[in-house]
């Protein structure tokens, strides 16, 4: 069983690409084997930022040889006829075959390794082609395989070099493709434009240039290894981060965990090698989150805090070491860090000359010549619209509505400072930084933090409610604008993230268990949208399509809360016994009514007496039905739908004795009204709680 | 590798970069005599990148970000730098090796510094223009643009040009170990006058500084950009044979009237006068003339592809 060494040679690969490009290359060339008719045992793909590595193991040594019959036409079909089948058989001379009719069956010429034959038929004689397509090298496999991986990879961005046609994502240099067995290892005949694969490979850039032969994974493993190339992005991510929190370790500090810049900088780099540096004093006093944006975002830093939380060093990872022990290079970034927080430090020192000069206001000046959209205004436009808005829900939410008001008219005034120009993501918590320096409330402070929240369906939503009043008019304001113009999200488009806005809208409302009658902040098309959201997320938390569609048919759907509580009760009493129970018992309650109803023309919808009623089940249901009603009506008062519901159950007994016990389409045609109205009971009890005619089986 | 002795000032590394590159088989050219935002705007660059013609040039341009303006203050922030740009057309196979050697032969020693290529996509939108490249950093400072166009004034570039730019200041102060770039040698400090950075250009850039962002007449850079966008067009829609019956387009000076323009509205940008609105407008403009005079450009004989 031979193994295959795939390597694709390239200039530096994009960190963020990598990951995909391993899985992607796995698939396709597996697939590819597999499909041709080989198999294998096992596959690893690896990248660095000038390879891309696939490792097979296990692969078959050929694809298995395939029969296949075809039938053809009438032995005697004229000539024409006979031409098309020969032709698809790859056979140019028709006489031999011709000559096949009037041949007793199973006559049969053999003819370019095909064998055609002749068979009697219900309707005559007709021929047929036995076509054997013997099985295939691996390596020849292999080798179409990888030229269609390499001429279809689906980079995120390609592009072509000097003067060929080839798309890589960046130059590809060489192709490296072995098939090993115990006997030795043979390259693959891969050829792509001018590339023609090898066995050879590079080291590490700077500490061990020139090509090297290898002759199995193992091999190549262990020579890039001894190159300084670490194959293994896991195995590099690993060092990384064991060499870097050892070292913090050591002086008492810690490093902020990063992911994903912990697998950006493992792209980056072949030989990672961690030094950590010091910042400057000067840049101490800038906040926190400062440093480490720019840290991060420009340097590919990873910020080191000491126990109190002020991020004291920060974390370069080299891709080399050098004989002065990464002095030059460490001098060097500390020296492109201090003119960055030179940057960041007159950005923030600028901003809060502003804001003392100014205040918040005078920073958002500047807003209403930045345009939000061109048919909903500028971004001051906007702001007034959500201040308004602020202030109309601040009740709601039990937010002072002044308050809400001035948070909503400084909410955005960052967007206009220097540093949020540098960092757009710090958006927000600048905010905060300068609302806290102009002096303002800590409740509009913190609204200018967290007004954009929640921003997915994981994130934290705010509970102080001058926030939450600021971040629903936020998101309300969207929504309502966007639909205005009929900018609505189609399918998989939704450029200006409108059904994250509803969501938000959601989770705020249901985290804080705010009761708004949404249907007036945002009408009927709107609050239609803000249903196929809310199911969207009840789905994800495990409710029930049918449940939730059972509780949005009921009134007051528009009051969100509400709608989930009911719906969450409805769940939980259907997944108990007598609720299925009574889920049978209304059904069949609703489905004999229906029928009548729409056979008689009338609707039976009152005047159900017990003094007619005949049997003591029929008596006992009116009774129920009583007892029913009257614990049903002050538990929906109180919006109580567990008790309500509870109620409900309790009629489960009674009807099911009911349906036993009594022919509901009687003769006599007043027993038969009367059953029918008493039936309607049943079913304008459970229509209070939820319209159960929703729910699936 | 071998280190080079560390080079003493700022011309010693231009002429360095013009050495190496001229014996590596550039055209060694001069700066374009027009007032750009960047190297890549000279039409040995934009030009010269479109139809199949082999080029190979490097040559120092200054340039001009009206925006970045601070008074010769900021440390490493000028209105008027130099860039250093290498064209190769088609790219060579060992443009990587190429450039490395190039930042051995201004005195970086590879054994001590970590160099890495990071992602940087290349776009200009008012060129028409983009590639994928990198940026490189020397110990985590970005030292140079290393760029495959793509495409530029709209059209494919087959073959495809490598360009490499250097910001020569940052650069420079980096190899030198200056901390302020007015502190910088201009020449070698040994020499009978010896020159700063700042001894050359630091009135220039006060005077400069004053003129971008508060005195420039805007009213005056509108007409201006109005003009040259009228010129373009008045150029590149005269016929394409003269009285005497020579056909000669005219790509050329209807292209520098494109650059005029990508000017004109950098000052007006550094002048607070556009809008973000209007600023995609703007840039829409300029780039339908990049657009044009690549199409011009194409139809010449240095421009054709075979």
């Amino acid at each position: 069983m031979p193994d295959l060494l795939l390597e694709l040679f390239s200039e530096e690969i994009p960190a963020r690409m990598q990951a995909r490009a391993r899985a992607d290359l796995q698939k396709l060339v597996t697939d590819g084997l597999v499909e041709a008719g080989l198999t294998y045992a096992s596959a690893g793909a690896f990248s660095t930022p000038r390879r891309l590595v696939l490792a097979v193991e296990g692969l078959t040594t050929e694809s298995p040889t395939v029969r296949e019959e075809r039938k053809g036409p009438k032995a005697d079909a004229p000539e024409q006829a006979l031409a098309g089948f020969l032709r698809g058989l790859g056979i140019t001379d028709a006489a031999p075959v011709m000559a096949l009719a009037g041949q007793p069956s199973g006559a049969h010429v053999h003819l370019n390794g095909v064998v055609v034959e002749v068979r009697d038929d219900k309707k005559g004689q007709i021929l047929f082609a036995k076509v054997t397509k013997p099985g295939r090298p691996a390596a020849e496999i292999v080798a179409e395989v990888v030229e269609r991986t390499i001429r279809t990879f689906p980079w995120p961005k390609s592009m072509r070099w000097g003067s060929g046609q080839l798309r890589w994502v960046r130059p590809l240099h060489s192709i490296l493709c072995l098939l090993t067995t115990e006997a030795g290892s043979d390259v693959v005949p891969v050829i792509v434009d001018h590339l023609t694969a090898g066995n050879t490979t590079e080291g590490h850039r700077f500490m061990a240039p020139g090509r090297f032969a290898v002759s199995s994974f193992d091999d190549y493993r262990a020579k890039l290894a001894a190159a300084h190339v670490v194959l293994d992005s896991d195995e590099r991510e690993a060092i990384i981060w064991n060499d870097a929190t050892t070292a913090a370790f050591a002086q008492g500090l810690e490093v902020v965990e990063d992911k994903g810049l912990l697998a950006e900088v493992a792209g980056l780099v072949e030989c990672p090698v961690v030094l950590m540096g010091t910042i400057g004093e000067e840049f101490l006093g800038l906040p926190p989150e400062v440093l480490q944006t720019s840290m991060k975002e420009h340097q590919k830093f990873f910020s080191v805090k000491a126990h109190s939380g002020r991020i004291e060093k920060f974390v370069t990872v080299a891709n080399r070491t050098t004989r002065d022990d990464g002095a030059t290079i460490l001098k060097g970034n500390q020296k492109v860090l201090s003119a960055r927080l030179s940057d960041a430090r007159f950005f923030w020192d600028n901003d809060l000359r502003t804001v003392k000069a100014e205040g918040l206001e005078g920073m958002g000046a500047g807003l209403s010549g930045v345009t939000f959209h061109n048919r909903l205004g500028s971004q001051a436009d906007r702001v007034a619209r959500i201040a308004d808005l602020a202030e109309r829900l601040a009740p709601m939410v039990g937010a002072d509505a002044a308050l809400a008001r001035q948070a909503a008219q400084v909410a955005k005034a960052d967007l206009q400072s220097d540093m949020v120009g540098e960092f757009p993501e710090l958006q927000g918590l600048m905010g905060r930084y300068y609302a806290t320096a102009a002096g303002l409330d800590a409740q509009v402070a913190e609204a200018c933090q967290w007004h954009y929240s929640p921003l997915g369906p994981s994130d934290v939503v705010p509970v102080a409610p001058v926030t939450v009043a600021v971040a629903l008019a936020d998101k309300i304001d969207t929504l309502t604008g966007f639909w205005s113009i009929d900018e609505k999200p189609t399918g998989s488009k939704d450029p200006f993230a409108l059904r994250r806005a509803a969501l938000g809208v959601i989770r705020l409302v249901l985290g804080n268990g705010l009761r708004l009658p949404l249907a007036d902040l945002v009408g009927e098309d709107l609050l239609a949208f803000f249903h196929d959201r809310l199911k969207v997320y009840l789905r994800d938390q495990g409710v029930r399509h049918d449940v939730i569609d059972a509780s949005i048919a009921m009134p007051g759907n528009d009051d969100l809360a509400l709608l989930v509580r009911r719906a969450e009760a409805l769940q939980a009493f259907l997944d108990t016994e007598d609720g299925t129970n009574l889920l049978q018992g209304f059904r069949r309650a609703n489905n004999i009514l229906n029928q009548a109803e729409a056979k008689d023309g009338v609707e039976y919808s009152f005047g159900a007496d017990p003094k007619f009623a005949e049997d003591d089940t029929e008596r006992a249901l009116f009774t129920a039905l009583d007892a029913a009603d009257a614990r049903i009506r002050p538990a929906l008062g109180s919006e109580d739908f567990a008790a309500a519901m509870s109620a409900l159950a309790g009629l489960r007994g009674p009807i099911d004795a009911f349906f036993e016990a009594v022919q509901v389409n009687a003769e006599n045609p007043i027993l038969r009204r009367n059953r029918l109205n008493l039936l309607h009971r049943i079913r304008s009890a459970c229509a209070q709680v939820a319209d159960l005619t929703k729910i699936g089986d | 590798m071998t280190a080079t002795t560390p080079p003493r000032s700022f011309q010693e590394i231009i002429l360095r970069l013009m050495t190496y590159w001229g014996s590596r088989g550039c055209a060694v050219l001069q700066p374009y005599d027009m007032e750009v935002g960047a190297g890549t705007f000279h039409p040995a660059t934009t030009l010269r990148s479109l139809g199949s013609k082999p080029w190979a040039a490097a040559y120092v341009q200054p340039s001009r970000r009206p925006t970045d303006g601070r008074y010769g203050e900021n440390p490493n922030r000028l209105q008027h730098y130099y860039q250093y740009q290498v064209i190769l057309k088609p790219s060579p196979p060992d443009l990587q090796a190429l450039y490395l050697g190039s930042l051995e032969a201004i005195g970086v020693d590879m054994d001590l510094h970590d160099i890495r290529f990071v992602e940087d996509d290349w776009e200009s939108p008012t060129l028409g223009a983009w590639g994928l490249g990198w940026e490189v950093w020397c110990d985590g400072m970005e030292v140079s643009q290393f760029t495959y166009f793509q495409q530029v004034g709209g059209h494919d570039c087959k073959p495809v040009s490598g360009e490499l730019t250097y910001g020569l200041e940052r650069l420079a102060m980096y190899v030198l170990g200056v901390d302020h770039v007015m502190d910088m040698p201009f020449n070698d400090p040994d020499s009978p006058t010896p020159l700063t950075y700042g001894d050359v250009f630091r009135q220039a850039e006060q005077e400069y500084s004053r003129w971008n962002f508060d005195i420039a007449d805007t009213d005056m850079l509108l007409q201006h950009f109005v003009d040259a966008e009228a010129e373009c067009d008045r150029i590149l829609s005269a016929p394409e044979t003269d009285w005497a019956g020579r056909r000669i387009i005219m790509s050329q000076p209807a292209y520098d009237q494109c650059i005029k323009a990508s000017h004109l509205f950098n000052l007006m940008d550094a002048r607070g006068v556009i809008s973000v609105t209007e600023r995609q407008a703007y840039i829409g403009r300029v780039r339908a003339l990049a657009k044009r005079c690549a199409d011009a450009f194409v139809m010449t004989d240095a421009g054709a592809s075979h």
